[in-house]
């Protein structure tokens, strides 16, 4: 695929993508950025599974359409979240997490 | 159907009953009428147990049915009276009657205060009747739940702290139950074989002095807190403080001699040997409890407190006299539990009466009420004069009963307890007449109190019960204390065999 | 034999009148409870006279000696094979006379208070506690054991408590009524332990098996010894201890002078005719055993009566509240039929003692119960209980007048009155037992005397006071039980005592022995003259002899403080040092260490409870760095 291009680098891509969607995920409050975060770490995952797939199967496509499938469930998930988010907005006027504590308000 | 179930029948179908009630009159009534039943079916029972004694059916236990409830494990629904359980029945069908009756204006969801009162006192015939550990300690449970509910919805003042520190207590007491008669079951049968909860086999059972040694303190200690055992008394005062006068009547009245009961049905009749080497600690303890709770009601301001501070001084009395291991004494404890209920329900009752009219239960903010209110004036000296061991009275023939019969004991040890627990008989008097001086006599010094009423019918017919329970056991309680007397027989001869003289 | 069966209703009848009186008394009008209550109480008066000349003259003597009859009898409560209480009658020669005693005084009490009480609130209350009394004091006298006697006694000290506290608004009568309760409980603390002690070494409760001198209750002997004395001993010193508490003997006297808050006819029947003398009664009853088991006891019963007659008839010196006066001169009196007992032997002649002591109660019944039922005449017309408040009164109250008069004479042993053949015996037994006695006697009898006739003087001479409106006579239905009364007074002595009441049964011929008589006499009549020079006109002697003792006297006046010693121990130490720390200490400590376990569970689970914040982001930090964590042991366990 990408003659010449060796494995280190994708994978290093990935981990720098996992990393900075944890330090998101970790450190931002607003809950939009927060799940921003949450799609930096699936498709740093999705990177790491096209990028194996390609260097020990090449014949077989499994990790291709794990990554498809990944990217439709966060795309359901971005949706379910985004309504609750806007849900919540309405509800309190800001979607920062820490207001979040109680379960019933 | 036979006598002893439909004890536990007809509480629940007085509860089905009130679920279907539409109104607060239906509602009062079908809690009269299935407690009424009760009250009649208690009065049946005496007289059938009366009867097939004399009939010469001298069998430990009378009624007895045994039917298999949980075959894995060998646990029985297995029910049956002798003349203690029989007393305790009677104590616990007049109480709840007057209950209902002092409970009359409830006006905060009736129906639900009605039903769990029932449910409360339906654990409570459960317990007395029930012969295997596991269905006592079921029933048991089932008259302790009620009372948070019933304290926490419907009591006064901090009611959601008392509430919870007595049904905390009283569940850390009835762990300890629980560990002990996991103990007695699993020693059983020393054999081998299949176990069983069954009080009657147990009694029959050898079991090493050394497990029971180790199992007495936790049955003790665990039916002991119920039984307001110093120190474990505390959650009394403040427990009776907030309740609704309904639940003070029957929680003192009935539900702390389940402790006493309890004490000697399962504690001292199963583990003898313990009973009579570790003893000693206990009567101290309870000394200091009869004592204690006598002094501790001089000081106090509140009349609930002033009458829990008392039960505990009695109730502490009950224990001593079982530890005293003999007939004279034990028969002194069943009278003294039957006489202190009826007594303190009546206490617990007039109080409720006088602070629904006066909404203070500060002694020093009320006096001269004798005159606005006769009837429940006279009641409260009754009551008092009950309390400090009057003749004529149940309290008198209780506790002579228990000195005579502690009296029997030789050594110095039991003799110095004896005489210590019969000098709160002055110390009675003292806190007795000083409530009744303050609250009843003299000048009314609130002019807010002199339109006052007096008691209503139903107050009237509540404590009216009562006072004639009081009084009938204090002018004939020949028969009352043939009737426990021999019902001891057994347990007597349990100590006496393990007693080290022997 | 005769059938006693019918005694019961001497006991029963006055129970039937407290239910009836005290449930329906209130359908009627007030007037018609006093009339039942005085019938019913005619009715037993009767039976008790008819039971006396059948006890006495009818009923055979066995070889010459008064037997010991069970009129009836029922089992109340079994305690053991052996310890049965039964409830029953017991005829023998001193309940047979304390019958006729309580009542004859009980009827003429309730006669009076018809009059007395009229337009009083609580007529028909006061009327039912009256025959409640009536009813305890005579289930007292005639019970079979001691413990049927523990019964009643108790409920003797409960009807006292009810009519002292009769006027229930007024703030000293409840108090008055507090102490008397409270202080006599506490000597039947000591009753109660006599009575346990007592029956566990005899193995009975009953009268005429433990009071056998033959039997064996007395034989079996002492028991082990304890700090120097016999079991017996000690509880005989304990039952005495109760007997003390209710004949308000020093120490336990200090209720009896605050009891005559109560209505004073209450004063007349229960705190000087008949219930104070129960203690006297008590060790009467238990005398053999006293006497041959336990006579160190007996020595006590001696000391004890000696002090508190003296002790008591110098304070009644004292005091100006003639009811007051009286309740001392009770205790003074009371004093001596203890120490009458307490220095009698027993069987004849030697018990002299005995016999005097029962006489004395049987006579003083009479003449005190006049005096007090002459004071209420008195403050029923002047409307005060202090003598410095009153004078003249001769002329206005003659009835009253003549009756109190022959009381004091009476009571002074002035012969040919009742008190004079009593007391004579007395000082006749002291005699015969030693010399110091026998003057504390003559010296008691002489104070007597002179507290008596300052009583009456300071009332009936002196100077005339300026009253309100003018004093008049008592309705006749107080004045015709003076009158009875009075008669008794004077007649009573002249009965030949010792042929029917004696310590063992067998009587035995009594005699005036001169060489007592003439001193105790003289005595009298100086105190009286005395009294007389200081009393009967206004004069400033008394003032001048009260400010020359001095300090005495202000210590007699203040009753020697025992009730501020009394009063220091239960409201200083008792209260302050008992009950308050007990009080507090199961506040805060044993209390406290409950909420203390609760507290601590509560910390723990407050700080273990952060860890559940519902913050998202903290759950991830912790998932975070627990993932790392991991990642790194595994990463080290391996490269190892």
């Amino acid at each position: 695929m990408f003659e010449g291009v060796p494995l280190n680098w994708f994978l290093i891509t990935a981990t720098l993508m996992f990393f900075i969607g944890i330090y998101g995920f970790l450190v931002r409050k607003n809950l939009i950025t927060m799940l921003m975060s949450l799609e930096l770490i699936l498709n740093s995952v999705n990177i790491n599974f096209v990028a194996f797939n390609k260097l020990l199967y090449p014949q077989h496509l499994e990790g291709m359409f794990f990554t498809v499938f990944i990217i439709a469930v966060a795309a359901a998930e971005a949706s379910v979240a985004i309504a609750i988010i806007i849900n919540i907005y309405r509800r309190l006027v800001n979607i920062d997490v820490e207001n979040m504590n109680e379960m019933k308000n | 159907m036979d006598i002893l179930t439909s004890f536990i029948v007809i509480p629940f179908l007085t509860i089905a009953g009130l679920v279907f009630c539409k109104d607060h009159k239906q509602v009062k009534l079908t809690a009269a009428i299935g407690m009424g039943i009760q009250l009649i079916l208690a009065a049946v029972l005496i007289i059938l147990f009366l009867r097939e004694r004399a009939a010469g059916n001298m069998a430990e236990m009378l009624f007895v049915k045994d039917l298999v409830w949980f075959p894995s494990l060998n646990i029985h629904y297995l029910i049956g009276v002798d003349g203690i359980s029989v007393a305790m029945i009677g104590l616990t069908s007049i109480v709840i009657f007057a209950g209902i009756f002092a409970s009359w204006e409830v006006v905060e969801l009736p129906k639900e205060f009605f039903i769990f009162l029932i449910l409360l006192s339906s654990g409570v015939f459960g317990f007395f009747i029930s012969l295997d550990l596991f269905t006592l300690f079921l029933f048991y449970e089932i008259a302790v739940i009620p009372m948070y509910l019933l304290i926490g919805i419907w009591g006064t003042g901090p009611r959601e702290y008392s509430a919870m520190k007595l049904t905390l207590m009283l569940m850390g007491g009835s762990a300890l139950i629980l560990v002990g008669l996991l103990g007695l079951y699993f020693n059983s049968n020393p054999s081998g074989g299949q176990l069983t909860f069954s009080l009657l086999a147990i009694s029959k059972v050898h079991i090493p002095v050394e497990i029971q040694k180790f199992f007495f303190p936790f049955l003790f200690i665990g039916f002991g807190v119920l039984g307001a055992l110093f120190p474990f008394h505390t959650w009394s005062p403040d427990g009776h403080a907030s309740a609704p006068t309904a639940v003070s009547m029957l929680h003192a009245g009935v539900l702390m001699k389940l402790g006493g009961y309890g004490c000697f049905r399962v504690a001292v009749f199963l583990l003898p040997e313990a009973a009579h080497e570790l003893g000693w600690i206990f009567i101290i303890l309870t000394t200091i409890s009869v004592i204690y709770g006598a002094f501790g009601a001089i000081w106090q301001k509140d009349l609930k407190y002033i009458n829990a501070y008392s039960s505990v001084s009695h109730c502490g009395m009950v224990l001593f006299a079982i530890l005293m291991f003999n007939k004279t004494a034990m028969t002194g404890a069943v009278l003294q539990m039957i006489s202190h209920g009826i007594m303190t329900a009546l206490f617990f009752a007039l109080i409720g009466m006088i602070y629904g009219r006066t909404h203070t239960r500060y002694i020093n903010e009320m006096g001269g009420l004798m005159k606005v209110m006769p009837f429940l004036g006279v009641a409260y000296v009754i009551g008092g004069l009950a309390s400090l061991g009057l003749p004529g009275f149940s309290g008198f023939v209780a506790e002579m009963t228990i000195f005579v019969g502690a009296f029997q004991n030789v050594d110095a040890f039991h003799r110095v307890a004896t005489i210590i627990a019969v000098s709160s008989i002055v110390v009675t008097a003292v806190y007795i007449l000083r409530v009744v001086g303050i609250l009843l006599l003299g000048k009314i010094n609130n002019e807010h109190y002199e339109h006052l009423g007096d008691a209503k019918w139903y107050e009237r017919l509540s404590t009216g019960v009562l006072i004639f329970g009081i009084t009938a056991i204090g002018m004939a309680p020949l028969w009352l204390s043939e009737m426990i007397n021999g019902g001891l027989g057994p347990i007597i001869q349990r100590l006496l065999m393990a007693s080290p003289i022997h | 034999m005769i059938n006693f069966g019918y005694t019961v209703w001497i006991v029963l009848i006055p129970l039937f009148l407290f239910i009836l009186i005290g449930f329906f008394g209130h359908k009627f009008k007030p007037i018609v409870s006093g009339i039942i209550g005085t019938s019913g109480l005619f009715a037993s008066m009767a039976i008790s006279y008819f039971t006396a000349y059948q006890y006495f003259f009818v009923l055979p003597k066995v070889g010459e000696t008064f037997v010991k009859v069970i009129g009836f009898e029922t089992t109340w409560l079994r305690f053991t094979e052996k310890l049965v209480i039964h409830l029953g009658v017991l005829l023998d020669p001193i309940s047979v006379m304390m019958l006729i005693v309580i009542t004859t005084v009980s009827f003429m009490v309730h006669l009076y208070s018809i009059g007395y009480m009229e337009g009083e609130k609580g007529y028909m209350r006061f009327f039912s506690f009256l025959s409640l009394f009536s009813f305890s004091m005579l289930g007292l006298v005639v019970a079979t054991n001691i413990f049927q006697m523990y019964i009643f006694w108790e409920l003797v000290g409960v009807s006292s408590y009810l009519l002292i506290g009769f006027y229930y608004t007024k703030d000293t009568a409840v108090a008055a009524s507090k102490k008397a309760f409270i202080v006599t409980r506490f000597a039947d603390l000591g009753f109660l332990i006599g009575i346990l002690l007592l029956s566990f070494n005899t193995g009975t409760f009953d009268f005429i098996t433990l009071t056998d001198p033959k039997g064996a209750a007395i034989a079996q002997g002492s028991g082990i010894m304890f700090l120097g004395l016999s079991t017996m001993t000690w509880s005989m010193i304990f039952i005495f201890m109760g007997g003390a508490g209710k004949s308000a003997m020093f120490p336990l006297h200090i209720w009896l002078p605050d009891a005559m808050e109560g209505p004073t006819p209450v004063s007349a029947l229960i705190h000087a005719a008949t219930m104070v003398v129960a203690g006297v009664y008590l060790v009467a009853r238990l005398f053999p055993i006293f006497h041959f088991s336990a006579p160190v006891a007996l020595d006590v019963v001696m000391y004890v009566g000696a002090f508190s007659s003296i002790f008591a008839a110098v304070i009644a010196c004292t005091q100006f509240d003639i009811k007051r006066v009286l309740a001392y001169s009770t205790m003074s009196q009371i004093g001596m039929m203890m120490f009458a007992l307490g220095v009698s032997g027993y069987g004849e002649e030697a018990g002299l003692g005995f016999m005097a002591s029962m006489f004395h109660l049987f006579t003083h019944a009479f003449f005190k119960a006049l005096l007090f039922l002459g004071a209420g005449a008195i403050i029923h017309a002047v409307h005060s209980n202090y003598m410095n408040e009153m004078g003249g009164l001769r002329k206005h109250l003659p009835i009253t007048h003549i009756t109190f008069l022959i009381a004091c004479l009476a009571i002074a042993g002035i012969p040919p009155l009742a008190g004079f053949f009593s007391k004579d015996e007395i000082l006749a037994a002291s005699h015969q037992k030693a010399m110091w006695i026998f003057i504390l006697g003559l010296i008691i009898s002489g104070l007597t005397a002179f507290y008596m006739f300052r009583l009456y003087f300071s009332i009936f001479w002196g100077k005339d006071q300026h009253y309100h409106h003018t004093p008049h006579e008592a309705p006749k239905v107080m004045t015709i039980p003076l009158m009875l009364l009075s008669l008794g007074a004077i007649f009573a002595g002249l009965l030949p005592f010792s042929s029917f009441v004696t310590s063992d049964g067998k009587p035995f011929a009594s005699h005036i022995d001169m060489a007592i008589a003439i001193p105790a006499v003289l005595v009298g009549v100086i105190g009286a003259l005395t009294a007389m020079v200081f009393y009967r006109k206004e004069t400033n002697i008394p003032e001048k002899i009260s400010g020359f003792l001095g300090g005495f006297y202000r210590a007699a006046f203040r009753k020697f403080y025992i009730d501020e010693i009394y009063l220091f121990i239960t409201r200083k130490i008792i209260f302050n040092y008992v009950s308050r720390p007990i009080a507090w200490f199961d506040r805060h400590i044993v209390d406290g260490s409950m909420n203390g376990i609760s507290y601590v569970t509560n910390e723990v689970s407050g700080r273990i409870k952060g860890l559940q914040s519902g913050q998202l982001q903290t759950y991830a930090w912790v998932f975070v760095t627990g993932a790392v964590a991991l990642a790194l042991t595994f990463i080290y366990l391996w490269t190892n």
